[in-house]
């Protein structure tokens, strides 16, 4: 069997968010290559942003991507506020911070239940499913729907996320709406959860480890999504404005994506990251859950990601039940005198100074950064995005070269099987990181 | 009757608008029911190439999106520009008006030769459309409306008056009537969103494109009123729609 020569060559990997391809060579036995193409049309957005009003910077970043518009438009915000020395209030922040949670709740449902679960199952779509299944199929719709209602309240929209802007919001949730998403958030954690645990902890998950750099945010009294400092496992923390000093970005030639390096290069960020980084921050359910699916920290595999993406689901509904029972204790006020929100659109903006910001917060594929400078004149001169795939393409292409040996002996279409997996259990975003990045700034 | 073969395809975007799809809630499950999804990438490892209605996402920005759009229309009966991006050139267009050099370098460096990238263009620059759902990202209830027009084989409705009839219906406060006004581009934009910015209280940003015939030396007059300044109204122009008059 070690003779053999083996090609894989999956075009448009399906069930990933943009388009990629594997490419695995082996003659006689031996790994020639491996690689992760990225083969999306480059997009720009740095550029894009460039002559830009700063006000605007939120609603264009939030196009970066469909599933995470949510994060980029608070990375954006964090940037700018970085930028400007705003610092916004608890409210808003609270509300920003249950944004965060419903995004992840979407986000990874949709990952589980639609992108991941039929690798599983023997199914090319969730579609059969929807006969199959049909309880399991309603419930990642469920917990979309109350992701969408959450975001729709607070936010206006999901993608693209409309009242959500710089210091505030344009449009504020009333306390009855917020009443009516507490009674929801609820029922999910209690209709939802257990049927969920007990489908994803009969998955059958491979076997396969590889102990990598875990990055992700990390906070003294959270399990860190909106704010905090960067923690590496391998090389400690660093605050978010010294990331050029830690994260190195490089054009691969097989990829319109750029890839990105760390100190001890490559590195993984996602929910496997947070998990095996800020285990101890859970919330007691989600601790329970990652019991239940059989989930034990550290984890070094990756096809675990899954897995502590549903522990997250968990942790985020219950963390939005508590951040909105302290709001409506405090009562939701009207702040727009003492702290007024800057629309991206407003007629009069505030004078600014020539200044640069930085803003990370955890997408949920990971870290995300955005920088931008801003010129005297209120105008963006060089934005700079900092997008969770492009991080983790590294580390993708390093697995497939520990994993490939290993399965060698195995027919080609379970090689081909295992290798999507893979790459999907990273749940790529990969029309995001094609936008890429630019790494010194023009003075 | 047999399903219609539908297809979902999706070129230089951000994706939004066919996760809009599957967010659509429990619709999704009569939508699967009521048609064939032969290829849908996104979310289906199926990859079929006998459809009959393609619904194509995001804007042209490659020579290979210029194949491979080509393509799906010499394969399907109908095609359906999805969102701002298929019908606009959406967003991307915003860096038509920079140095493309520049562009490809600021991002590439001296590898930008590596990577296939042209001006971006809407889907219909290149193609015939048959019908379009516009909007950044489309809106659930239009999409669910379309195909049942599609299924019942009427022709989709599009208004083709302004953003401000439908928030003058919600009688919401004119964003310009504001303590703090927002320049909005609601008077010239085509309507079916329900107005959904300016009824959270931010800007129109013209993401459905324009209406036939826009008034916009009056809309200019009224951002000139407001203390906008040309750059500025050239900015918010060009967020959607900087392709209009080129683009029909």
């Amino acid at each position: 069997m070690s003779e053999k020569d083996i090609r894989v060559d999956v075009h448009h990997i399906a069930r990933v968010e943009g388009h990629g391809n594997i490419v695995v060579d082996v003659k006689n036995g031996e790994l020639k290559e491996v690689k992760l193409d990225v083969v999306e049309s480059p997009r720009f957005f740095e550029a894009m942003l460039v002559g830009r009003r700063f006000s605007e910077a939120v609603h264009i970043t939030s196009r970066i991507c469909g599933i995470c518009s949510v994060s980029h438009t608070n990375a954006s915000i964090k940037a700018i506020e970085d930028a400007l020395g705003i610092r916004p209030s608890w409210q808003t922040e609270t509300l920003r911070k249950i944004l965060t949670c419903a995004e992840m709740i979407d986000s990874h449902a949709l990952h589980g239940f639609f992108l991941a679960v039929p690798d599983f199952v023997g199914a090319p779509s969730v579609i059969p499913l929807a006969s199959s299944a049909p309880d399991v199929v309603k419930t990642a719709i469920r917990f979309k729907k109350l992701a969408h209602d959450i975001c729709d309240s607070i936010a206006g929209r999901h993608t693209h996320p409309i009242s959500l802007i710089v210091n505030g919001f344009t449009n504020l949730v009333t306390e009855e709406q917020m009443l009516d998403l507490l009674v929801k958030t609820k029922a999910a954690l209690e209709r939802d959860i257990p049927l969920t645990i007990e489908f994803f902890s009969k998955l059958k998950i491979p076997e396969f480890e590889r102990k990598t750099d875990y990055v992700c945010l990390t906070a003294p009294d959270e399990y860190a999504l909106y704010g905090g400092v960067v923690k590496s496992s391998e090389t400690g923390d660093y605050k978010p404005r010294d990331y050029k000093h830690k994260v190195a970005e490089r054009v691969v030639d097989h990829s319109s994506a750029k890839h990105a390096f760390g100190p001890i290069q490559p590195y993984m960020v996602g929910a496997l990251s947070r998990f095996n980084n800020n285990y101890s921050k859970l919330t007691s359910k989600a601790k329970e859950t990652a019991e239940e699916l059989g989930l034990t920290v550290p984890s070094y595999n990756p096809y675990h990601i899954t897995l502590a993406q549903i522990v997250e689901i968990v942790h985020c509904l219950e963390t939005a039940i508590n951040l909105t029972e302290e709001l409506l204790a405090r009562g939701i006020k009207d702040e727009r005198d003492e702290q007024p929100p800057i629309a991206g659109w407003a007629t009069k903006l505030p004078d600014v100074k020539k200044s640069w910001g930085v803003g990370v917060v955890e997408a949920p594929r990971g870290l995300l950064i955005h920088e931008y400078k801003i010129n005297g004149n209120g105008l963006i001169d060089s934005a700079n995005c900092i997008i969770p795939t492009a991080q983790n393409l590294a580390n993708i292409e390093v697995d497939m070269r520990k994993l490939v040996p290993g399965i060698l002996n195995r027919p080609k279409e379970e090689i081909t099987l295992l290798l999507e997996m893979l790459v999907r259990a990273y749940d790529p975003c990969i029309s995001c990181s094609t936008h890429l990045l630019k790494v010194d700034f023009v003075e | 009757m047999q399903k219609p073969k539908v297809a979902f395809f999706e070129f230089t975007c951000c994706e939004g608008c066919q996760l809009t799809v599957l967010s659509i809630g429990e619709k999704i499950l009569d939508l699967f029911g009521s048609v064939d999804v032969v290829n849908f990438r996104e979310a289906s490892s199926y990859k079929g190439q006998d459809y009959e209605i393609a619904f194509i996402e995001g804007s042209i920005a490659s020579s290979e999106d210029i194949r491979r759009v080509r393509e799906i229309r010499s394969k399907a009966k109908i095609c359906i520009a999805l969102g701002a991006c298929a019908h606009l050139g959406g967003v991307n267009v915003i860096r038509n008006f920079h140095n493309q050099a520049n562009v490809r370098k600021s991002v590439y460096g001296d590898k930008a030769w590596l990577f296939d990238s042209i001006l971006a263009q809407p889907i219909d620059a290149v193609i015939k459309v048959d019908y379009v759902i516009p909007e950044c990202p489309i809106d659930k209830k239009e999409f669910v409306r379309v195909v049942s027009s599609l299924l019942l084989g009427k022709k989709p409705f599009v208004p083709d008056y302004p953003v401000c009839t439908e928030c003058k219906m919600k009688t919401n406060v004119c964003l310009y009537h504001k303590k703090n006004p927002i320049a909005c581009m609601g008077p010239v934009t085509r309507a079916g969103c329900g107005a959904a910015c300016p009824s959270v209280g931010n800007a129109c940003e013209g993401c459905r494109g324009l209406i036939p015939d826009p008034n916009l030396g009056a809309l200019e007059e009224v951002f000139k009123e407001y203390g906008v300044s040309t750059e500025d109204i050239m900015r918010f122009y060009r967020m959607y729609n900087g392709l209009m008059g080129v683009h029909k």
